[in-house]
């Protein structure tokens, strides 16, 4: 169990980007958080991953507080972040340094296999497609078995086509360990495809307006009636917080 | 790449670009080899005694002889000391300050400032001083050159610190490397690229610095055999040193990019593309 705990943020120069939020992700749950930019979502997830602490409340795993990088907690970035003097094996294997030889080898080569990468396991990061490198990023981030994996974006630099494939395999991969899984996003269908439950965020400060079930059966078609329905009350959803929020605080710049 | 390159051996066509990789660095050599021809030419037909400006064929012979007595090889070797000697100085403070300024912002308001300011001396015009202080021998001829270094690898090592990408740092961050770890494994290969460029470009102006440092009063090296051919009116002997500076330096910068050749592949595979 992920647990945050009315955790605020408010950064040096006084921006208040997170205030009191709280929200429990159970193990195999996957949770979407939605909502515009700059909306905190992404310091969310840092506070959520202890790269950044929080000014106020913590964060919980399994009870333990997490205030810096853990061993448990994965993280994936909107870019792929790979380190360009590595190959392709040696960075999915980055994280299993001081491990024996042999089960480094056997983990990074199942990891690149399940993103269905064998044949580029010698090649340079930059001879990569953008798809191909985020995939690299999701063996990476998977090969040392976190309990937790926090997704910043990962899909929102790819195109239409490349981004469906991908979230088809997160699933998979998701579906395989069933690990806690957090992503953030600005993309209602992303949210609708992949999340168990969707936390929408509003603005200024960053809070959770609400956390909604999603009543659809996996694996989820994009096309269907009920698919549709969801989007239109995800959108509604969206929309009241956004009419909420435009009472009480001035409208900067949330967009969905 | 192997694979488009074999598949293109596999269809028979690998000697046409065979045949290209000679043939294009060999155009550069038209030019070079064309005007020493028609130099050579010139002096042989008597249009020109080529007393002031030698033909490749008195150079040639100069530098044969030269090297036949040993002469040449002694003198290449003192030059090559000393740039050896103050090369080093010039990497080991250039790196270390490099990476401190670049790496403390605090250290970087404090000392880049001053350095900034000493850089913009022109390093010749410490010679005199440097005469008063060390003397004319070794001392002020080395420290001169490491000065010469010191300046393009400590600035090639602060800015390459100073524009690690954070995004990656973070990545260490996040598989928790230690301090060390992360110079090994982050900081080390990040910088690696502008720190070699930095280092050929110190070594450039250690060859340059050498021989103002021997012009400041030397009875061995190369730049020795520049003005004694000054002084007794020998041109083929000048120019012949001029040719030995020119092979030594190039094959000291080719040993640098060659043992750095390994570390910086990934570059390659990006620039061959």
């Amino acid at each position: 169990m992920l647990v945050l705990d009315r955790v605020s943020k408010t950064y040096p120069n006084g921006v208040r980007a997170l205030e009191d939020v709280s929200l429990q992700v159970a193990a195999g749950e996957l949770l979407v958080i939605i909502g515009g930019s700059g909306c905190g979502k992404s310091t969310l997830l840092r506070a959520a991953s202890g790269l950044d602490t929080p000014t106020q409340g913590r964060v919980l795993l399994d009870g333990i507080t997490i205030a810096a990088p853990h061993e448990r907690i994965g993280i994936l970035f909107q870019e792929p972040r790979l380190l360009p003097w590595l190959r392709v094996a040696d960075n999915v294997g980055f994280g299993l340094e001081g491990r024996p030889r042999a089960e480094r080898d056997k983990r990074v080569a199942f990891a690149i296999e399940r993103v269905g990468l064998t044949e580029k396991a010698r090649v340079w990061p930059r001879e990569l497609s953008g798809g191909q490198a985020q995939r690299v990023a999701i063996a990476r981030a998977l090969v040392t078995r976190p309990s937790v994996l926090l997704l910043d974006e990962p899909f929102s630099a790819l195109d239409a086509f490349t981004r469906a494939e991908l979230q088809d395999h997160l699933l998979d991969l998701w579906d395989e360990a069933r690990p806690i899984l957090v992503l953030v996003t600005h993309d209602i269908e992303e949210a609708l495809v992949l999340g168990s439950r969707i936390a929408i965020m509003r603005s200024h400060p960053g809070r959770i307006a609400g956390v909604i079930d999603v009543p659809l059966p996996r694996p989820r078609d994009r096309l269907s009636a009920a698919f549709d329905e969801q989007k239109r009350r995800v959108l509604k959803l969206l929309d009241s917080t956004l009419k909420r929020q435009a009472h009480k605080a001035p409208l900067h710049d949330f967009q969905i | 790449m192997m694979i488009s390159f074999q598949a293109v051996g596999a269809q028979g066509e690998l000697r046409k670009p065979a045949l290209a990789r000679i043939l294009r660095p060999a155009l550069g050599l038209i030019v070079p080899v064309g005007l020493a021809v028609a130099w050579e030419l010139a002096v042989k037909l008597g249009l020109s005694n080529g007393r002031l400006v030698p033909p490749p064929s008195i150079i040639l012979s100069t530098f044969a002889d030269l090297a036949a007595t040993g002469e040449l090889q002694r003198h290449a070797i003192v030059t090559l000391m000393r740039v050896a000697a103050g090369f080093g100085l010039g990497v080991v403070f250039g790196t270390l300050v490099g990476a401190i300024t670049g790496y403390s912002g605090l250290m970087h308001r404090l000392i880049d400032p001053t350095l900034q300011g000493l850089r913009a001396i022109p390093s010749i015009a410490w010679v005199p001083l440097f005469i008063l202080w060390f003397g004319i021998f070794e001392k002020s001829k080395i420290i001169l050159i490491a000065i010469g270094v010191f300046f393009p690898v400590y600035l090639g090592v602060m800015g390459a610190v100073l524009s690690v990408d954070r995004k990656i740092v973070e990545v260490g961050r996040v598989f928790r490397l230690s301090g060390p770890a992360m110079v090994r494994r982050i900081l080390l290969p990040a910088v690696m690229p502008a720190y070699v460029i930095s280092l050929r470009a110190g070594l450039g102006l250690g060859w340059m610095f050498v021989v103002a440092a021997e012009f400041m009063g030397a009875s061995e090296g190369l730049g020795f055999l520049l003005t004694d051919g000054q002084q007794l009116g020998k041109p083929a002997q000048i120019v012949a040193a001029i040719v030995a500076f020119a092979l030594l330096g190039k094959l000291t910068d080719w040993i640098i990019a060659s043992a750095a050749a390994p570390f910086l592949r990934w570059e390659d595979a990006f620039a061959r593309r």
